[in-house]
Order: C-alpha cells, then sequence, then structure tokens
C-alpha cells in the first residue's frame, strides 16, 4: 500500500519507440492483433483519404474558372454511384466493426488460471497490491524518488482487479493497449499477458484533479523464474541498516505520497505545509485548538477527518490499515524534524 | 438576376433604420439579434482560443514551465466550457444561422422575435455566470464536469453547471423558434424541397437543441442537488452511481456534437455550389442524411464509455451503431466533392475555406472510424488521438465552416467586400497552422501520450513542440481573419446586393438589407442551387 505521485520527467522507463509514426512495442498478447487492425484502419483510410482529395485536388484544376461566361454541367445526382459509395464504405466498416469486437471480447475475458493483482486508484499514485505481502510492490526510480511497481511474469496471464478510493482514473498501459477505468465503489478489470521483457510506463488517463499529470507507474516484466524474488523484492518497505529514523521515515514519506498533498515547509498545497508544525498550536474547522503533539499527528494520519485545519476541506485520505506501527513512527520523526 | 431595383436604394438598411445603443438592446430584428450573437460569440472565441494558446506554449517542453498543474487545469476546463458552450453551440445556429435563416426562407423575422431576443438574453446570462467562475477561482472539472471528481473540488463548479444549464434554455429557444419559422414561415412556393441545404442543416440542428438539451439541463440540475442538498445521485459516497453521470451527459453531449457540426455542413453546401456554380449533386441524400444523423446521433452515446466499465454488450451495440453514423457522413463529402464536377470554380476566400473544410474534416471523420472500432478505441481513448480528433471535427469541420460562411455573408451582412488577397492569405495560415498542430497530435494519441496532462515523459516532445509552433501560426491565421473583416467594415468597397450571383433569397435584397428584409414577398420557382451558367441543354437528368 505504498506508492508515490512522480513527475513524469523522472519516471525513467526507455522510450517506447524511437520515432513517432513507429508503432510501440508489442509486449503483450493484445498488442500484436490490435496493430494489425491499426495497420489496416490506418491503410484503409489512407487510401479513401487520398482518393477524395486526390479527386477534389483533380476537379480543382480541371473545373477552375476559364471565363465568366463558361457553362457548368447540369448534374445533380446520380443513383448508382450514390448507392456505390454508400455501400462500399459500410462493407469496410463491418470489417472494422467485427475484428474490433472480437479483440474486445477477448480483453474482456481473463482465463480462469491467471495471477491476480489487486490496483487501487487514488489521488495522484497508483498501489500493486500482491497476496501475502505486507506493503504495495514499489521501485526507485530517478533522483532517488519512488514510483508504484507493478511486477508481472512474461508470459502468464495477469488479472487487475481494480478499484478506485476517491474520484475516477483510468489504468493504461500503452505499450499493452490495455486501458480501463477505475471507479471508486466497484471493480473493474484488466488482464493481459505480457510477451517483451522490460520496463514500460504506466500512465492514469481520466482526469482526477491536479498531479493527473503525475499519477504515473512502471510496470516490469520479468523472467517467470525470476518473478517470486522480484515481487518480494518490490514489496519491503523496513528501515535499512545504518538508517535514521527520520531518514526512514522521509522513505515512507514518499512512499504514501504525503507530499502529493502536504509541503514540507510551512507553504500550503492541498493541505498544511509541516514546516514548524510540532509543537505548535492549531486552529481546528470548528473553532477549537489543539496542540501539534505526537497523538495529534497521529491521528492525522490515522483519522484525518477527526479534526480538521481550519481553512481546509476534508480531503486527506485515512491510511489506517496501510502505515504500520514502525512506519508510523517514522512518519512522525520526520515531521517533527520539519523546521 | 438583376436585383439593383431603384427604390431599394433609397430605403435605409436594418443598419441605418433605426438609431442609437438601446435601437440595438432592445433590437427584435432577426438580422441585429444575429449580429449581437456573433459579436458576443467571437469575444469568447478569442478568448478561449487565447487559453488554448497558453496551453500550448506551456506544453512546449514536458516540463511544468510558466503554468502550475491547478492553473493548467483551470485554464484547459474554461477553454472547453468556454469554446463549447459559448462559442460553437451558438456560433453557427444563432448567430449566422439568425441572420440568414428567415432571409433563405424569405420571412420578413423568425417566427417569435420577442422570443429570439429573450434567448439572447440568456445566453448572456449563461456568459456572465462561466466568466463569473473565474472570479470565484476553482473550476478544474474539465467541460464534461465528471463525477465523482466535481464533487469533490471547489464550489465554482455549482456556478459553472448553472451557467451552462442556462445557455441550455438559450439554445433550446432558438432550437424552438428555427423549427416553427422553417415549417410556419417559407415564401410562397418554397417546398421542402427547394430549401437552401443551410436551411436543412438548422432544421436538423434546431431539432436536436430541442429533444437533447433537457437531458442535459437535468443532468446538471441532478449535479447542483447532489452537491447542495447532499443527496446521492452520482456520489458512490453516498450510495450514488459515477457511470450513470456519464450516460446522462454523453446522451446530450454526443448529439451536441452534431449541433455543432450540421450547421456547418450547412454551410459547405452554399459555399461550394454558389462558388462552382453547379447544382448541388445528390441535394436528397445530403438533406435527408441531416435528418438520419440527427436521429441516429441519440443513440451512439455509449460510444464514449467503451472502457468506462460499461457491460461489453453496450459496447458492442454502441459501436455498431457509431459505424451507421458514418455511413451518412461520408455520403455528404462524397457529394460535395462529386458537385466541382464540371463546374467553374470560383477561387474566392470563402471558396478556399470551403476546400479547406473538405481537406480537414475529411480527416476528422475519418479519424472518428478509428475511436468507434472497440479494440482500437481502448488503446486510443483519452489520448490525444481524441483531442486531435475532435479538434479536426470542431476546429477544422465547424470553425472552418464558420470563417468560410463570415467571408460568404459579410458583404450581405454589412454592405462591405473584404480584400480578397488578405481572405486568401488567412485561408492558408489557418491550413497550415491547424494542420501543424493536430496531425501531429494523432502521432501522439497512437504512442499513448494522454490527454489534460500539463507535464509529459520526455519522448513526446518533438511532437508537442511542432504542434504549439503550428498553434501560433494558426492564431496568426485567424487574427488576419479578424484583421480582413474589420477593415472591410472600415474601408470596403461598398457589396453590391449579390455579389456572388447566388440564387438563394438572401441575395435577392440589398446588401445591406432593409429591416423587414423584402420589399415584396419573394416567390420561389425552383432550386436555391439553379444557376444561370448551368448548361440545360448537356442533358443530364434533373
Ligand atoms: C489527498 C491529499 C492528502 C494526502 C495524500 C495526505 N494529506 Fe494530510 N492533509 C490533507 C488535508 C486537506 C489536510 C487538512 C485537513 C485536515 O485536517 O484533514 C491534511 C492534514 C494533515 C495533518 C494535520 C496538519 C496540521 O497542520 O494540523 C497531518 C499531520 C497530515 N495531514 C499528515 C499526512 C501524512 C503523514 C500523509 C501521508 C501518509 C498525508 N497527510 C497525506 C490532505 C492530504
Ligand atoms: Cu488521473
Ligand atoms: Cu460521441
Amino acid at each position: 500500500m505504498i506508492a508515490y505521485f512522480i513527475p513524469p520527467e523522472k519516471l525513467g522507463t526507455p522510450p517506447m519507440s524511437d520515432s513517432p509514426w513507429e508503432l510501440l512495442p508489442t509486449a503483450s498478447n493484445h498488442a500484436q492483433s490490435l496493430d494489425g487492425l491499426y495497420i489496416l484502419l490506418t491503410a484503409v483510410t489512407g487510401i479513401s483519404f487520398v482518393l477524395v482529395i486526390g479527386t477534389m485536388f483533380y476537379f480543382m484544376w480541371k473545373y477552375k474558372m476559364k471565363s465568366e461566361d463558361d457553362k457548368t454541367s447540369p448534374l445533380t445526382h446520380n443513383g448508382k454511384l450514390e448507392f456505390a459509395w454508400s455501400a462500399i464504405p459500410a462493407i469496410f466498416l463491418m470489417v472494422f466493426f467485427v475484428w474490433g469486437e472480437l479483440d474486445f471480447v477477448k480483453l474482456s475475458s481473463p482465463p480462469a488460471d491467471s495471477i491476480d493483482i489487486h490496483v487501487t486508484g487514488q489521488k495522484w499514485y497508483w498501489t500493486f497490491e500482491y497476496p501475502g505481502r505486507p506493503v504495495a510492490a514499489t521501485t526507485e526510480v530517478e533522483d532517488g524518488e519512488i514510483a508504484p511497481l507493478l511486477v508481472v511474469p512474461k508470459g502468464q496471464a495477469v488479472r487487475l482487479t481494480m478499484t478506485s478510493k476517491d474520484v475516477i482514473h483510468s489504468f493504461y498501459i500503452p505499450a499493452f493497449r490495455v486501458k480501463k477505468d477505475v471507479v471508486p465503489g466497484r471493480y473493474t478489470y484488466v488482464w493481459f499477458e505480457a510477451t517483451e521483457l522490460g520496463d514500460f510506463p504506466v500512465f492514469c488517463t481520466e482526469y482526477c484533479g491536479d498531479e493527473h499529470s503525475s499519477m504515473l507507474a512502471v510496470v516490469r516484466v520479468v523472467e517467470p523464474e525470476d518473478y517470486k524474488a522480484e515481487v518480494a523484492a518490490a514489496t519491503t518497505l523496513e528501515q535499512g541498516e545504518g538508517e535514521s529514523l527520520e531518514q526512514f521515515g522521509e522513505k515512507v514519506y514518499k512512499a504514501f505520497a504525503c507530499n502529493s498533498c502536504h509541503n514540507t515547509d510551512a507553504t500550503r498545497k492541498v493541505g498544511p505545509g509541516f514546516g514548524g508544525l510540532y509543537g505548535k498550536s492549531e486552529n481546528l474547522a470548528d473553532g477549537s485548538s489543539v496542540e501539534a503533539d505526537e497523538n495529534y499527528i497521529r491521528e492525522s494520519i490515522m483519522e484525518p477527518n477527526a479534526k480538521i485545519v481550519a481553512g481546509y476541506t476534508p480531503q486527506m485520505p485515512s491510511f489506517a490499515g496501510q502505515i504500520n506501527d514502525e512506519q508510523l513512527n517514522a512518519l512522525i520523526a520526520y515531521i517533527k524534524s520539519l523546521k | 438576376m438583376s436585383d439593383d431595383k431603384n427604390h431599394e436604394a433609397v430605403e435605409p438598411s436594418y443598419l441605418t433604420a433605426k438609431k442609437g445603443l438601446m435601437s440595438w438592446l432592445i433590437t427584435v430584428d432577426h438580422k441585429r439579434i444575429g449580429l449581437m450573437y456573433l459579436a458576443a460569440t467571437m469575444f469568447f472565441f478569442l478568448v478561449a482560443g487565447l487559453l488554448a494558446i497558453a496551453l500550448r506554449t506551456e506544453l512546449f517542453t514536458g516540463q511544468q514551465d510558466f503554468m502550475s498543474a491547478q492553473t493548467y487545469n483551470k485554464v484547459f476546463t474554461l477553454h472547453g466550457a468556454i469554446m463549447v458552450f459559448l462559442f460553437i453551440i451558438p456560433s453557427v445556429p444563432a448567430a449566422m444561422g439568425n441572420f440568414v435563416l428567415p432571409l433563405m426562407l424569405g420571412a420578413k423575422d423568425v417566427a417569435f422575435p420577442k422570443l429570439n431576443l429573450l434567448s439572447f438574453y440568456i445566453y448572456c446570462i449563461a456568459a456572465i455566470m462561466l466568466v463569473m467562475t473565474l472570479l470565484l477561482g476553482s473550476l478544474d472539472t474539465g467541460w464534461t464536469f465528471y463525477t465523482p471528481y466535481s464533487k469533490s473540488t471547489g464550489s465554482a463548479v455549482i456556478m459553472a453547471t448553472m451557467g451552462a444549464f442556462v445557455a441550455g434554455f438559450s439554445s433550446i429557444l432558438t432550437g424552438l423558434n428555427f423549427v416553427v419559422t422553417v415549417h410556419k414561415m417559407r415564401a410562397p412556393g418554397m417546398t421542402w424541397n427547394r430549401m437552401p441545404l443551410m436551411i436543412w442543416a438548422l432544421y436538423a440542428t434546431a431539432l436536436i437543441q430541442i429533444m437533447a438539451t433537457p437531458v442535459l439541463a437535468i443532468t446538471l440540475f441532478l449535479l447542483i442537488i447532489e452537491r447542495t442538498l447532499n443527496i446521492g445521485i452520482f456520489d458512490p459516497a453516498m450510495g450514488g452511481d459515477p457511470v450513470l453521470y456519464q450516460h446522462f451527459f454523453w446522451f446530450y453531449s454526443h448529439p451536441a456534437v452534431y449541433i455543432m457540426i450540421l450547421p456547418g455542413f450547412g454551410i459547405i453546401s452554399e459555399i461550394i455550389t454558389v462558388h462552382s456554380r453547379k447544382h448541388i449533386f445528390g441535394y436528397r441524400a445530403i438533406a435527408m442524411s441531416s435528418v438520419a444523423i440527427a436521429v441516429i446521433s441519440f443513440i451512439v452515446w455509449g460510444h464514449h464509455m467503451f472502457v468506462s466499465g460499461q457491460s461489453e454488450l453496450a459496447g458492442v451495440v454502441f459501436s455498431f451503431l457509431t459505424f451507421a453514423v458514418a455511413v451518412p457522413t461520408a455520403i455528404k463529402v462524397f457529394s460535395w466533392v462529386a458537385t466541382l464536377y464540371g463546374g467553374s470554380i470560383r477561387y474566392t476566400t470563402p471558396m478556399w475555406y470551403g476546400l479547406v473544410f473538405l481537406w480537414t474534416f475529411t480527416i476528422g471523420g475519418l479519424t472518428g472510424v478509428y475511436l468507434g472500432t472497440l479494440s482500437v478505441d481502448v488503446h486510443l481513448h483519452e489520448t490525444y488521438f481524441v483531442v486531435a480528433h475532435f479538434h479536426y471535427v470542431m476546429v477544422g469541420g465547424t470553425v472552418v465552416a464558420f470563417l468560410g460562411g463570415l467571408y460568404h455573408w459579410w458583404p450581405k451582412f454589412f454592405g462591405r467586400m473584404y480584400n480578397e488577397t488578405a481572405g486568401k492569405i488567412s485561408a492558408l495560415l489557418v491550413f497550415i497552422g491547424f494542420n501543424m498542430t493536430f496531425l501531429t497530435q494523432f502521432f501522439l494519441g497512437h504512442q499513448g501520450m494522454p490527454r489534460r496532462y500539463y507535464a509529459y515523459l520526455p519522448e513526446y516532445e518533438v511532437m508537442h513542440q511542432v504542434s504549439t509552433i503550428g498553434s501560433w501560426i494558426l492564431a496568426l491565421g485567424l487574427f488576419t481573419v479578424l484583421g480582413t473583416l474589420v477593415m472591410a467594415l472600415k474601408n470596403g468597397e461598398r457589396a453590391p446586393a449579390n455579389p456572388w450571383k447566388a440564387v438563394s433569397l438572401e441575395w435577392q435584397t440589398a446588401s445591406p438589407p432593409i429591416e423587414h428584409n423584402f420589399h415584396m414577398t419573394p416567390r420561389v420557382t425552383g432550386s436555391p442551387y439553379d444557376f444561370p451558367e448551368i448548361d440545360k441543354s448537356a442533358g443530364a437528368h434533373h
């Protein structure tokens, strides 16, 4: 249940293709058939465009006014021609429809033996939970930033069960050609079989507020035999050796994306800044005030709506059940250290 | 064709018949109301256009440059909301349509002139409400107001949705007025089959406005109720259904796409015929396809929701119906191109815009086929491909047609000719700028670049830069349009009553027209596309 919202330039996934007109990597079972259809569409629409616009250019040249008293053709309609140009496009359209439909049905039917991974979207990060693992999967990307990580084995079907904690998001892996809205209050599903090793970007494609552009993640396709070890490595958040409590706290802070709403100095963002918070007397929305001690900070994280800071709206999600005691202690130590 | 009868010159035009500001503010003359709409919609086009340039400039690099994330989100929301509700929807029907519809019908005015003025003031109130959100400072939902996001964000949402709600009433009243006018006020001899295609297009649009807009109003009203009274309708936290909102919203907003584009089709049918001296090819097919589009447009809304979590079966049905709309649209494009055949093409500025329209709208239509295809849409949905597609339809289609219409009817509006060379330069700049801006975005889209991002991965930077430079050229082209039209008013040559030698009725009266349009009710004896140049002896059937 740890993750982080991350500026796009720091995601660090290798470019998906070398030039803008190239197709994306065919990194999943869905990509190949889709690309075939995409190429067919491009060929048919491209030829149609050339025919229509070519005819237009030809007429533009041929029937340019020669003199004011040119005579023009009395043609007003032609039943056969009109039938032909209604029927022929209709045939092509049916081909596209059927092909698209068949692939769409496949996209919606995960095999029974798929690996299940739980995905949660929330402003503005993804959480990838693996059964039996204590924390969500993350990876360190550029400049020490931490990004949510989806580890999947190559050649095995994976099914994502997705929901949102706040507004609608949409889960999109361009390299896999899969996308599905992630809706609060219900589950939606995406499935795929990765076919190419490597790191690929994950985007949020349903507008969800301030940091929508930074609601990114990495999907990492690994060999099936490395899968277990990679998942284990990605789902551990513990105090490292030689790491101070505050340093670990900072990691936790980033991992749970507190910085998407809070600044580490005293300036306001979605929520109040933390600089100089500890020990000061905080005014609350109900007119009372409270001293910002350890208990208050703990309560603010676990039950954020219990006390609302004056001038703010109750937007903070609860982290109860997500942050364990060690992590919480480190987090509080870190907030205390911010001046 | 000799229409400069002497007594017409002595009677003052609608512009000079009454004087003073009040004579405009309380006018019930459809021409003056049309011009007031024109001024207002052009103003909002400028505002929303400048916002677009700001957005494109921010996107010149992948990082955040001069706008914060919040600012970017507010700017794209306002850009979309103003363009859709205050510019595109009213631009052709309410501004241009108001002016030309009664003239083309040979009528003295619309059926309900006072109601017409009321629509204009309702529109103004809506505009003020939408602009007020700027002061309230927190509208960042996108023009679609999706729930539950629109429930959780700042309070300006209520004001904005109220604005869109009120704008809807203006739209409904204009639609109602037009439908009655077309049914009741056609000149003697103007059978349905002798109506100019512009009228057919405005008629089909008006039908959609009357039938679809109430659904938007109800939807926005439910949104407001949910927010103010805390009744769970769309918000899952209160037992509502957020996807239901999308169904309601698109049930209006897909037909609304045709409210935006059908009038543009009408303009193009007029321009292409008049400036190539040809009868329209396939009159009946074009007229009927407008009506067919109007009807089918009500049952395709789900194609905006293929990945929303609606049932797979619904997705399949909506995809099928969407392809069904593609056919009448294709028929129109083919018919316009075929109209050029055997013509005598005059390369006037309106004609250039007509030809630019054929280019851009064809691209807009063809790329729609990608998005109607289920599996392909899963990949392209909510990426720049969609952004490029709808700008090709809305800007490359409606706005280009609107500009062509402005040049075409400007002499009729004001009795002044514009400068042809400057007009053609504007068309060239718009063509280059527009295609540079949006063609690149198809590539961004198929590469996976999501929309509504203020910062993006480095691999998308080159295409974004080409697009941004294109948007500056487009802006230059649009300012050239403004320049040529304003200059025409100041020192343009006096326009004759019928500079294009057109046959439809609006050209059979003075430029600018007299207050009551016609001295004597005109009689219609044939098709509006029966030009004197047409060689009747050539033997093709009618
Ligand atoms: C979605 C935005 C959001 C996220 C993410 C978020 N917060 Fe908050 N937080 C707020 C808002 C808004 C407030 C002020 C309203 C309130 O008191 O609940 C707040 C208040 C607080 C307060 C009280 C501050 C004060 O000045 O009294 C603390 C402590 C806090 N958050 C800690 C955290 C920590 C730790 C995390 C990460 C685990 C976090 N928050 C994540 C939005 C957020
Ligand atoms: Cu998002
Ligand atoms: Cu639609």
